[in-house]
């Protein structure tokens, strides 16, 4: 780390990572930390002490304005996040919590230690009820420190009220703090910590705004500074000049021009390829309905299940799964089953002491030990397909056999389910797709796990990475032995590894004989930009190009020279 | 002292959405309630952080207590409390208990 603290001088430039391709210019505003005061801080009144009555009154009037400010913010929300904030300012308005703080000041403790005191008290008693209830101890924390900043003349934490555009700056964005943010005025999400696959990024990426991951010191740079966002290259530059404003202001206008495309997706001549979304809720269904996907390819339904200590039970999960499925209407559905196991540890699922977890029990394979978890998930998609009047598909991870892949269908098809089909991610999968193929309905390439078991690469060690790349030739020849299998059978072939959210890579992938392409929703335009401006041969001659080069590297450059220049140009790539 | 006792029909147990209902409709009697589980101790029935801390699950029996005469207020929370609240957004199958 060069950059030093409190250094935002102009041209100043911060590096990160970037998630995305786009850019935006606002000015920053920053999500502030929990206050840190000492627990007999005094609360002074004109520079002294407040005597208990005085204090009584100051810290009364916080919880009522901590209250009204609450609920204010969740009027104004919508869905899962005006659900969270009204129960956050029903706590904050609790009888018991009020008065005994008020007890306690009456006695003369001091404000912060009366506070920390009694909401330690019910976050000690919710953690014993455990669930639930634990998780809800976030907000408890949350309505202390917003009382006790009021009391104290601090200013609020949290995701501050965003009256004009701005880029949100934040050490990390808890998923509550995202779910506060007021969408319409985030031209951009910073963040010092998380990953480019982490909560903040997968949602900046499903909202097409510019993140980026990974950037120290952004915490430094003032409120109100103005900063350009860079994602395609990963760079915050302060006070940026007017060259570099009108390059991202371009870029911004060409991003536009993408997304007034709202014709379903297909080549030149007219071949079409279905664009879809990847999503992991029901919040996610409801945020990509008003945009021009095709459907939804990848519903990833471990988010229901992660951070819990037990599983969520038939109803809550059908309630989800209807959710997302009236969202979209009568459009595609991909349900992805549970998928935990390796890097996405449950509590109640994983197998203890795995020296080898991505290679262990994970995905479909929990059936050996819980099958109960699995048939608890399908009778809710099958309710959920009653409830919504809608039918999802409906496919398992991590298949290596045809058998496993014909019991996944037998219990799926006994609760209702009909069209059954089963992830591709294993290379057996691959080089057996026909013998799979003809078990079920369709398959789904998952080219992220593809190319690490093909590789034979951990998907966590960033130094090996260009051996990950979906370039590969080994991996693009299993892709392209999957999709003759389905050319050959006449069944669906789709792709929902970030693969398919590359412009260049989508048109070797449709060329292979893909029928979907599954990615972020803001990755659409860019795809369906480059496809509409080829024709199916020519894709095909791009697939062929690829397969025969002899690296990843030389097989990109082969097909970027083979791209139609006012694509090329378009996309900068 | 007036006491009734009532089993929770909300399917959540008293929870979320029920615990919001409940402590609501306790606030609005303006009678002082606790509420208490079998063998615990009485807390306050209007705070929703004390009721949902108790974490009562689906069909247990829970003790109201008041004051002499508020015997029909009672009565009501009963009533209340015997009613499934998490019905209106429920899903139209049976509870079938099936979550692990």
């Amino acid at each position: 780390m060069t950059a030093t603290p409190g250094a935002a001088r102009t041209g100043e430039v911060l590096r990160g990572v970037g998630v995305g391709r786009r850019g935006a210019v606002g000015p920053v505003a920053q999500v502030r930390p929990a206050p840190h005061v000492d627990d007999d801080a005094p609360l002074l009144v004109d520079g002294v002490p407040a005597d208990p009555a005085t204090a009584h009154r100051i810290v009364d009037e916080a919880f009522t304005q901590v209250v009204d400010e609450l609920r204010e913010q969740s009027a104004r929300a919508t869905g899962t996040v005006r659900d969270v904030l009204a129960a956050t300012a029903q706590m904050a308005d609790d009888k018991a919590l009020r008065s005994q703080v008020l007890t306690r000041i009456d006695a003369g403790d001091h404000v912060v230690h009366a506070v920390d005191g009694v909401v330690a008290m019910f976050a000690t008693m919710f953690e014993q009820a455990g669930g639930y209830l634990a998780e809800r101890v976030t907000d408890l924390r949350s309505v202390r420190d917003r009382v006790v900043a009021r009391a104290l003349g601090l200013p609020p934490p949290g995701v501050p009220h965003l009256d004009r555009p701005s880029v949100v700056v934040a050490r990390d964005l808890a998923p509550a703090d995202t779910a506060a943010l007021d969408l319409e005025n985030v031209l951009a999400i910073v963040t010092e910590l998380g990953g480019p696959t982490g909560h903040t990024a997968i949602i900046a990426g499903q909202l097409g705004l510019p993140c980026l991951v990974q950037v120290p010191f952004a915490t430094t740079v003032e409120d109100g500074t103005v900063v350009a966002v860079d994602a395609a290259d990963g760079t915050l530059t302060v006070d940026p000049d007017d060259a570099l404003r009108a390059e991202l202001g371009r870029r911004a206008g060409v991003e536009d021009a993408l997304a007034a495309d709202v014709e379903p997706g297909g080549t030149a001549d007219g071949h079409r390829v279905q664009l879809l979304a990847n999503i992991g809720t029901a919040q996610d269904a409801e945020r990509v309905a008003p945009t021009a996907v095709e459907g939804v390819g990848l519903f990833r339904t471990e988010v229901l299940f992660l951070e819990r200590t037990t599983a969520p039970t038939r109803q809550e999960q059908a309630t989800v799964y209807a959710q997302a499925l009236s969202a979209l209407g009568d459009r595609k559905v991909v349900v992805r089953t549970l998928d935990a196991g390796a890097d996405k540890p449950l509590a109640f699922a994983t197998q203890p002491d795995e020296e080898n977890p991505a290679l262990g029990v994970r995905g479909y394979r929990l059936v050996r030990h819980d099958p109960e978890l699995l048939e608890t998930q399908l009778a809710a998609l099958g309710a959920a397909q009653s409830d919504a009047g809608t039918a999802p598909w409906v496919m398992a991870p991590m298949i290596a056999t045809a058998s496993e892949a014909r019991d996944f269908a037998a219990r799926a098809r006994a609760h209702g389910l009909t069209t059954v089909g089963v992830m591709v991610e294993v290379p057996a999968a691959a080089l057996r797709a026909r013998e799979i193929l003809a078990e079920v309905d369709f398959v789904s390439l998952g080219t992220n796990d593809l190319a690490q078991y093909t590789m034979a690469t951990d998907r966590l060690r960033g130094e090996l990475a260009d051996l990950l790349d979906p370039w590969q030739p080994a991996v693009l020849d299993l892709v392209d032995a999957t999709a003759r299998a389905g050319l050959e059978l006449h069944k669906p072939v789709g792709v929902c590894g970030e693969s398919a959210s590359d412009p260049v890579l989508a048109l070797v992938l449709v060329g292979l004989g893909v029928t979907s392409l599954s990615m972020s929703a803001g990755a659409v335009p860019a795809v369906r930009y480059a496809l509409r401006h080829h024709t199916r041969a020519q894709c095909a001659t791009m697939a062929a190009a690829a397969l025969a080069a002899e690296s990843a590297p030389s097989a990109r450059a082969s097909v970027v020279a083979m791209l139609a220049p006012e694509v090329r140009e378009t996309l900068g790539v | 002292m007036a006491q009734r006792t009532a089993v929770v029909a909300s399917r959540v147990g008293l929870h979320a959405r029920p615990a919001m209902i409940f402590t609501n409709a306790v606030a609005a009697t303006g009678v002082p309630v606790t509420i208490a589980r079998p063998g615990g101790d009485p807390v306050d029935a209007s705070s929703i952080l004390f009721v949902m801390s108790l974490g009562v699950p689906h069909g247990e029996e829970v003790t109201l207590s008041t004051d002499d005469g508020a015997q029909q207020v009672l009565d009501e929370l009963v009533t209340l409390l015997e009613t499934d609240l998490d019905a209106e957004d429920a899903p139209t199958q049976p509870a079938a208990g099936a979550g692990s």
